[in-house]
């Protein structure tokens, strides 16, 4: 970075405004925001707490040249929590360069540093999103990401778009403490992290993908080749005698596909994969597919109003030989839910479901209502609501951390 | 989970509508055609005198009233691109409300079909595909419906020349357009524009049981490029509700570095 652009990033830092010089242009950004959050029933472990309050902010810095030809974002996260201390934590989400070009009849961009990327079109969970790991105690939607160092090449014709990741650096999931909630009943231990890899983290992952739209269709196709995101437990035995379990990430291999059909108001979407390498439950090596089929429809203007009505259908599936072995929580389920766009100036927003286990008697429900309050304020109601959960199902140890979530957030 | 009332929008074909060629006064239809044929004949030369400007940038600004005189503003970045087939290709990026503050749009529009849509949402990184099937519904909860904001394509509608008339200095004619999609919210619009640059001054909207709507009051013409008329300000005014928008436009440049490769999901999600 030229040393005018470090000065300028510096003045804009320290005074917090935007800043516009003659060949550069700065935006600070972001939000701030108070949560709280109430779990109504006791844990199921003695040390859980009922009630927590963060705090979070997630600034984000713009810098780029007068005719937009490279840019720079950086956008650290920070997160306070009063009731579990692995809560508690920071992060960098994004701080790359970026630039790109014309080439032929096409254009090439790169991405350099640290930054989050996206596969998917389905809803109830994004299955074939591997680049950026899950930071798991923010939420367990696992929308929230852990910022991934990588080099992002992309290739844009015509004939699609092609990407290529080198991904340097692997980032273990996060996990709540002893006084969270939404845990496991045995411990996670963060600090010793175990690899097949000889490499350990700093083992390269490559990833490539092509994707393009053919009229109504989008499609991606994608392949990684590396650290597995999702972990498999060992449990281990401290000298001092407290019982852990340790996370241990494979080398696996990932084919996968993403696709959605949008004819007028319906979208149907489709996400499959093929992953190789990776453990069961039982702790044998089973390559296997899984995927998630499904769709959505949208009523415009119901009722005369200005509203939006959506329904919402997914069946998440996977095709292990004994589905009970599968490593995650949507081995067979179904997810319904309705979305509500009162289309108003507050752009009053609701999405309430139902993830109902086909093959356990656990049923999940959640809600999510938005309101703007003002041009700066918004609120955020969260709820989710574990029903009759099973005692095989993989989720049991949540089983009492039915919870509500409100967000007060203020956007600068 | 992004707010679906940013989704959909084709918006700011809006300033493509306004967009309006500087014309050498003709003749616009001949004598003996039907109120049919006159409609049909200026809605054709409007379009043709909109065609040529490539691209543009411009920032609009939009405040919502509602019937207490509350107001709340709406910020956003427009990109538009011409295409060789006759669609555009346009992309929004959010300012304000703050909440929505770097999310975009992107917008291919097409003669024949629907419009495609993406939408870009800065939080996951995630770029959605969403259906632009909605017609009637409210953009950004302003008194402006989809369908108001896109490129009106002349293929969209039917039309019957009324009358001749004298608005502001000017003589304009008034024009009776049906929409033939079923999804409008509309019977008809009565539309005023000037004999002479053909620029669209005054536009009323008819419901499905035909009561008078909305009013929408356009002004503030500046010319570009020595052809083309875009408007600085549109007006629209509910008359069941009593809530009103108001648009204004600035910072306009034609003929930018603008390229087809920024108009990508690759372009869109360099968007901030």
């Amino acid at each position: 970075m030229p040393q005018a652009a470090v000065l300028i990033l510096a003045t804009a830092l320290l005074s917090g405004v935007s800043y516009g010089a003659e060949n550069y242009e700065l935006d600070i950004f972001g939000s701030l925001d108070v949560e709280n959050l109430w779990y109504p029933q006791n844990g199921a472990y003695a040390e859980q707490r009922a009630y927590a309050t963060g705090f979070v902010a997630k600034p984000k810095l713009f810098l780029t040249d007068y005719d937009g030809s490279w840019s720079i974002q950086i956008a650290p996260f920070f997160r306070l929590d009063t009731a579990d201390s692995q809560r508690t934590h920071a992060d960098l989400r994004e701080a790359y360069f970026l630039v790109f070009g014309e080439i032929g009849d096409g254009e090439w961009e790169m991405r350099l540093g640290v930054d989050r990327v996206f596969w998917g079109v389905t809803e109830s969970q994004h299955l074939v999103d591997i680049i950026n790991q899950t930071d798991l105690v923010e939420n367990p939607n696992r929308e929230s990401k852990l910022g991934q160092p990588m080099a992002h090449l992309t290739w844009s014709t015509e004939r699609g778009i092609m990407e290529f990741f080198a991904l340097t650096y692997h980032r273990a999931r996060t996990f709540p403490g002893v006084h969270g909630r939404l845990r496991s009943s045995i411990l996670i231990d963060d600090e010793h992290i175990e690899y097949e890899s000889a490499a350990g983290e700093w083992h390269v992952d490559l990833a490539a993908r092509y994707s393009n739209s053919f009229g109504p269709f989008d499609v991606g196709l994608s392949v990684f080749d590396g650290t597995n995101r999702d972990p498999v437990f060992m449990p281990n035995l401290d000298a001092d005698g407290t019982l852990s379990l340790v996370q241990h990430y494979e080398q696996i291999r990932q084919y996968s596909m993403d696709g959605q059909l949008t004819i007028e108001s319906w979208l149907f979407k489709l996400e499959a994969l093929r992953r190789e390498g990776a453990s069961n439950l039982m702790g044998a090596k089973e390559d296997y597919t899984a995927f998630v089929l499904g769709g959505e429809y949208t009523f415009n203007s119901v009722l005369g109003s200005a509203a939006d009505f959506g329904l919402l259908a997914e069946w998440n599936y996977d095709l292990r030989q004994e589905r009970e072995h599968s490593s995650t929580e949507f081995q067979n389920d179904m997810f319904l839910a309705v979305r509500l766009a009162l289309n108003d100036t507050q752009s009053t927003n609701l999405i309430a479901g139902i993830l109902a286990d086909m093959d356990y008697s656990t049923r999940t429900l959640s809600m999510v209502l938005k309101r703007r309050i003002s041009d700066q304020w918004s609120l955020n109601l969260e709820t989710i609501v574990f029903m009759d959960v099973d005692e095989k199902d993989i989720i049991y140890t949540t089983r009492r951390d039915s919870f509500i979530a409100l967000n007060l957030t203020y956007n600068f | 989970m992004m707010n679906a009332h940013i989704a959909r929008t084709t918006l700011p074909l809006l300033a493509v509508c306004a967009c309006i060629l500087a014309y050498p006064s003709a003749p616009l239809y001949a004598e003996e055609a039907t109120p049919e044929e006159k409609g049909l004949q200026i809605a054709r030369e409007t379009r043709e005198k909109g065609r040529g400007f490539e691209n543009f940038t411009a920032e609009q600004s939009m405040v919502l009233r509602n019937k207490q005189g509350k107001e709340s503003l709406r910020q956003l970045r427009v990109k538009v691109l011409e295409t060789d087939g006759g669609g555009n290709k346009s992309l929004f990026v959010f300012d304000r409300p703050r909440d929505v503050q770097g999310t975009a749009l992107l917008v291919h529009t097409h003669k024949e079909s629907d419009d495609d849509q993406w939408l870009y949402l800065p939080a996951l990184k995630r770029v959605k595909r969403i259906s632009s099937s909605n017609q009637s519904g409210s953009f950004m909860g302003s008194e402006f419906a989809y369908e108001d904001l896109g490129t009106p394509e002349v293929e969209k509608y039917t039309y019957r020349y009324l009358r001749d008339e004298p608005c502001l200095e000017m003589t304009c004619t008034v024009v009776e357009r049906f929409p033939l999609d079923k999804r409008s919210g509309y019977q008809r619009l009565l539309v005023w524009q000037d004999k002479d640059e053909l620029r669209i001054w005054k536009v009323e909207y008819y419901d499905k049981k035909n009561s008078h709507l909305k009013t929408l009051t356009i002004s503030d013409y500046n010319l570009y490029l020595d052809r083309f008329w875009q408007a600085g300000e549109m007006s629209m005014v509910n008359h069941l509700t009593g809530k009103s928008t108001v648009v204004t436009w600035k910072d306009f440049r034609f003929r930018t570095e603008l390229k087809e490769s920024d108009f990508t999901q690759t372009g869109l999600k360099r968007m901030r």
